[in-house]
């Protein structure tokens, strides 16, 4: 009988009092019936899925019932009901679409079996404390010595012409020995993937092409594989299709080539360029690689003390490659969202509650005609949950309409899909969050409205409620919900100064009225110099004579765009060991590039057509430069040996920011471009600059017809102004700032209607005390600042903590400040000004209502 | 959620077949739930068994809608246990028993006529 006393628990507890003894009774007649122990086990088999299945059924009836009655109460209160919706909508959809992106991001495994296996490998430069792409000769020898590794695999980002299919396009793809794709446990959609033998010399061109690529330029043509294509004027055979969602090494790579090593590759130890895969054999940690990598690249240092000294490798889970900045930025995005899911919740308790003060007499009513707590703390938080059910559901379409301005925040060097979907797992999650919330925010006023001393709530004119617990309740309500606003409010503000710091960053040159495009010369057909030359100097010819035109030139690669490449600058007489090596950035460009960037001449002259092949080789080099080698010196006529010939420095130009707005200037060389001696072809000027008065389009078309007529099947790519070049480099900042300043904004308003909410409930109820105050020759005046007042301090209360709150966030963000100062003057008096506004804002409507209150109606009307 | 005396019976049609048995079960005498799930089990031969969840679960909602009372009336002390609730029919219940009967005996004889049972329309 106590077991199914115990199980009888399991209804609804007013069913149980009403039933449960008879219920109890019928029971232990059915025991007496049932005989022998047979028949009891009978019984209680039977019993059992009965009470489960009947009970959940009764919890149900209640359930409809009350949704039935939450339904119809929430219509009667059309404004309240669309209010709480929409707040909570806010706070969980701004929680739902942060935690997909980082769910996205951080947390969601790659999409590659034994990804915890996986592991990225660098050059360690520890002078500069940079990881590096690895030089071809390292990567041989690390893959010869190591044997932690099951397999490693080598790959470098790839630009191609693709000619036959339609206009010639610009591809971005990579080169990829064998090793890659078997090694990520990838299959191919369809064909086959690259084996050994196409990656030795003489083999015949072969290529994979990316899902995008194949569905874009191909048609999803079924009969691909074993077509001929022509990339950069060179033979290839469609060997594969790559199933979609599949990216490496970036998330624009729509091609994989064959990568091959020549012998001539591996004999420089100190040009870098090929990034290093490899998978661990199962029982080696990634600590135990790198003990193996680290003994085997000193070693190699041991043996080239010139090229390899302070150089070491790097192992790194795959995983890890998402940045700290980013990884600062995801999470400065969940907790901004969680605060505002805060504001929304402790807003949704105060309605809540001011509504059940408002509600307190029907609930009086219920109770007298014998409705239990239980039965009333229920259908409370029925009515809750059914709001913060509908507030989720569209939260979630919140969620997932941002999600798209979101993804900017995705970096780009994961192998993941840029826009985050929302699955199961988000949409737990989000079910979860409406949950919490509902249970959050109406447990409080459930339990509170439940009480039994609020029974005498039936007499007319009870004041319980004011200048009681629930005020202070709601009171501190309002403090939190203005100290979250806050914290968003400084955080958001902070950021904008850091924004506008970087933004106000002299690159170095001005970017305004300057298009850009790139045409990367096919190297079979632009192998010889003559012909480049002819190329870029046709190219030129035309465009500088195209009217509005000021400015042309080529250059190897664009400043703050992070690439190009350091090379060590030798000076006779300096000496150059590991701690102390002199390098610069390079770039080749044509005469005209300084004064169509308008990047400052400081001393001497520009690289001109003059500076041939057969001339004597120049420079150019940056202020930095001449400060870090030459300091105190006139560095013209200066000699120095960089990139394998001696070279004059003929001038020296103002600093550009080459790697960034954000990094400090290094050194730069410029060498002309006449006097490339094909070092690489990764050098080859690419980056059209042209500055003019032109529109944009049209100034586009004009260049496009250029080449098209110098090269017909020369393909166009990357065309843009320099000004969104350079806003490129703060874009994802930007939108960092544009969802934090909108959940920022948010939270204020939230908070602002909490605070005139309480305020308003405040004058409504306490009317005769104000008749009286008037009667007795109070101002209106003074009416009105008392009720100001009250607001005032609750905001005073809740600027004081959230500015203490705020400087803690500042100093959590520091790494995302860029040297704006956690406790920044300007944007904390902002904070607290807005703040002011904001309570005196929401409170003048209800301190105007009470000012207005006219003595003897309100007294009457008590 | 008490439904009044004179609501339209048909509105709560068709009635689970629980409760049909239960209005059956009450509709000659007043009776305790146990004597309902007895009433119903030797009526049907005992291929209807109602389970005490079932039965109170429909007890708590047919009590709601109206269809029935809680009577003081008990027997005699000697045949009776205190913790026995009895059940009567109300007016209500029977009118909507009576409406269900002849939904069922129209269905019946519609079914008939298509010839799917023995009998004539």
């Amino acid at each position: 009988m106590r077991l199914y006393s115990a199980l009888l628990r399991l209804y609804p507890k007013s069913f149980r009092l009403e039933y449960g003894a008879e219920m109890r009774a019928v029971f232990a007649a059915r025991r007496r019936d049932a005989g022998s122990l047979l028949g009891v086990a009978a019984l209680w088999l039977e019993t059992i899925p009965d009470v489960l299945m009947s009970a959940a059924g009764t919890h149900w009836d209640i359930a409809r019932q009350d949704l039935r009655y939450a339904a119809r109460t929430l219509r009667r209160a059309p404004g309240f009901t669309l209010t709480a919706v929409l707040v909570s909508a806010l706070g969980i959809g701004a929680t739902t679409a942060a935690f997909t992106l980082m769910d996205h991001v951080l947390l969601r495994p790659l999409p590659f079996p034994d990804q915890d296996r996986l592991v990225k490998l660098w050059e360690n430069h520890t002078i500069n404390g940079n990881f590096w792409d690895i030089a071809p000769a390292n990567y041989r020898d690390w893959k010869q010595a190591s044997k932690s590794f099951e397999s490693m695999g080598a790959y470098r980002a790839q630009a191609v012409d693709l000619v036959g299919q339609g206009e010639p396009i610009r591809l971005e793809g990579a080169s990829v020995t064998w090793e890659v794709f078997p090694l990520l446990g990838v299959q191919p959609l369809m064909g086959r993937f690259f084996q050994q033998s196409d990656d030795t010399t003489g083999a015949l061109g072969t290529v994979v092409l990316s899902h995008a690529l194949w569905q874009g330029q191909f048609g999803g043509d079924a009969g691909v594989i074993g077509r001929k294509v022509s990339l950069d004027g060179a033979p290839y055979t469609v060997i594969g299709v790559m199933p979609r969602g599949f990216y490496l090494p970036a998330r624009d790579a729509l091609f994989w080539t064959a990568m091959r090593f020549e012998p001539e590759d591996f004999q420089d130890r100190e040009n870098t360029y090929v990034y290093g895969l490899a998978k661990l054999r199962p029982s080696v940690s990634v600590r135990q690689a790198q003990v193996e990598l680290s003994g085997i690249s000193g070693q190699l240092a041991r043996e080239y003390p010139k090229q390899l000294a302070n150089i070491g490798a790097k192992v790194l889970p795959m995983r890890d490659q998402v940045s700290d900045r980013s990884v600062m930025m995801l999470r400065t995005l969940l907790g901004a969202a969680f605060c505002v899911l805060l504001v929304a919740c402790t807003n949704l308790a105060n309605l809540l509650i001011a509504r059940s003060m408002g509600r307190r007499k029907e609930l009086a009513v219920r109770t007298a005609m014998g409705a239990g707590r239980e039965r009333l703390v229920r259908q409370m938080l029925t009515e809750s949950l059914l709001l913060s059910l509908a507030g989720g559901g569209l939260g979630v379409l919140f969620g997932i309409t941002a999600l798209p301005l979101l993804s900017r925040l995705v970096p780009n060097s994961l192998p993941i899909a840029e826009v985050p979907s929302v699955d199961l797992r988000v949409l737990g999650v989000a079910a979860l969050l409406t949950l919490l919330t509902g249970l959050a925010f109406g447990l409080a006023p459930a339990l509170r409205l439940s009480r039994r001393e609020d029974s005498n709530d039936l007499r007319e004119g009870s004041r319980s409620g004011v200048g009681g617990r629930k005020e202070r309740l709601r009171s501190t309500l309002v403090v939190v919900e203005v100290a979250g606003s806050i914290v968003l409010l400084v955080s958001s503000g902070l950021l904008m100064r850091a924004l506008w710091r970087v933004q106000a960053t002299d690159p170095g040159f001005r970017a305004e009225n300057v298009l850009t495009l790139r045409t990367a010369l096919p190297m079979p057909r632009y192998r010889s110099r003559a012909a480049r030359e002819e190329f870029y100097t046709r190219v030129l010819g035309a465009v500088r004579q195209t009217p509005g035109v000021t400015g042309a030139a080529y250059t190897s690669f664009l400043p703050i765009v992070l690439r190009g490449g350091v090379w060590p600058v030798e000076i006779a007489g300096r000496l150059q060991d590991g701690a102390n090596r002199l390098n610069a950035s390079l770039r080749f460009v044509t005469p005209g590039f300084f004064s169509a960037m308008q990047i400052p001449l400081r001393l001497g002259r520009d690289v001109s057509e003059q500076d041939r092949f057969d001339r004597p080789f120049v420079a150019v080099v940056s202020a930095s430069f001449v400060r870090r080698y030459f300091a105190g010196e006139n560095p013209i006529g200066r000699h120095f040996q960089f990139g394998n010939h001696d070279r004059e420095i003929v001038g020296v130009v103002g600093d550009v920011r080459v790697r960034g707005l954000e990094q400090e200037s290094e050194p730069q060389v410029y060498l002309s471009y006449y006097q490339h001696d094909q070092v690489s072809t990764w050098y080859a000027p690419k980056d059209l600059v042209v500055r003019s008065t032109l529109p944009t389009e049209a100034l586009a078309n004009t260049l496009r017809r250029i080449i098209r007529e110098v090269n017909p099947e020369q393909s166009v790519s990357d065309v843009q102004t320099l000004t969104e070049v350079v806003e490129t480099q703060t874009s994802s900042r930007a939108v960092q700032l544009r969802v934090l300043g909108a959940f920022a904004l948010v939270s204020f308003l939230l908070a602002a209607i909490g605070i005139h909410g309480l305020l308003a409930f405040n004058v409504s109820s306490r009317m005769q005390e104000i008749g009286v105050r008037m009667a007795l020759g109070a101002r209106s005046s003074d009416i009105g600042r008392m009720i100001l007042r009250q607001g005032a301090e609750l905001a005073a209360v809740g600027v004081v903590f959230g500015v203490s709150l705020a400087y803690g966030a500042g100093l959590l963000l520091r790494s995302l400040l860029s040297g704006v100062e956690p406790g920044d003057g300007p944007t904390m008096l902002a904070a607290v000004g807005l703040a002011a506004l904001m309570t005196i804002g929401s409170g003048a409507i209800p301190a105007w209502r009470a000012a207005r209150v006219d003595p003897t109606m309100a007294i009457r009307a008590e | 959620m008490l439904r009044s005396q004179d609501s339209d019976p048909n509105s709560l049609l068709p009635l689970p077949e629980a409760t049909f048995h239960i209005l059956m079960a009450v509709a000659g005498e007043d009776r305790h739930g146990y004597a309902i799930i007895q009433d119903v089990a030797a009526r049907t031969d005992g291929s209807l068994k109602l389970s005490p969840g079932t039965l109170y679960r429909s007890i708590q909602r047919m009590l709601e809608q109206g269809l029935l009372e809680e009577t003081n009336e008990r027997p005699a002390p000697d045949q009776d246990d205190e913790r026995r609730r009895y059940y009567r029919i109300t007016e209500f219940g029977r009118e909507t028993a009576k409406a269900e009967t002849r939904r069922l005996t129209n269905l019946v004889r519609l079914a008939k006529a298509s010839g799917l049972a023995p009998g004539r329309a």
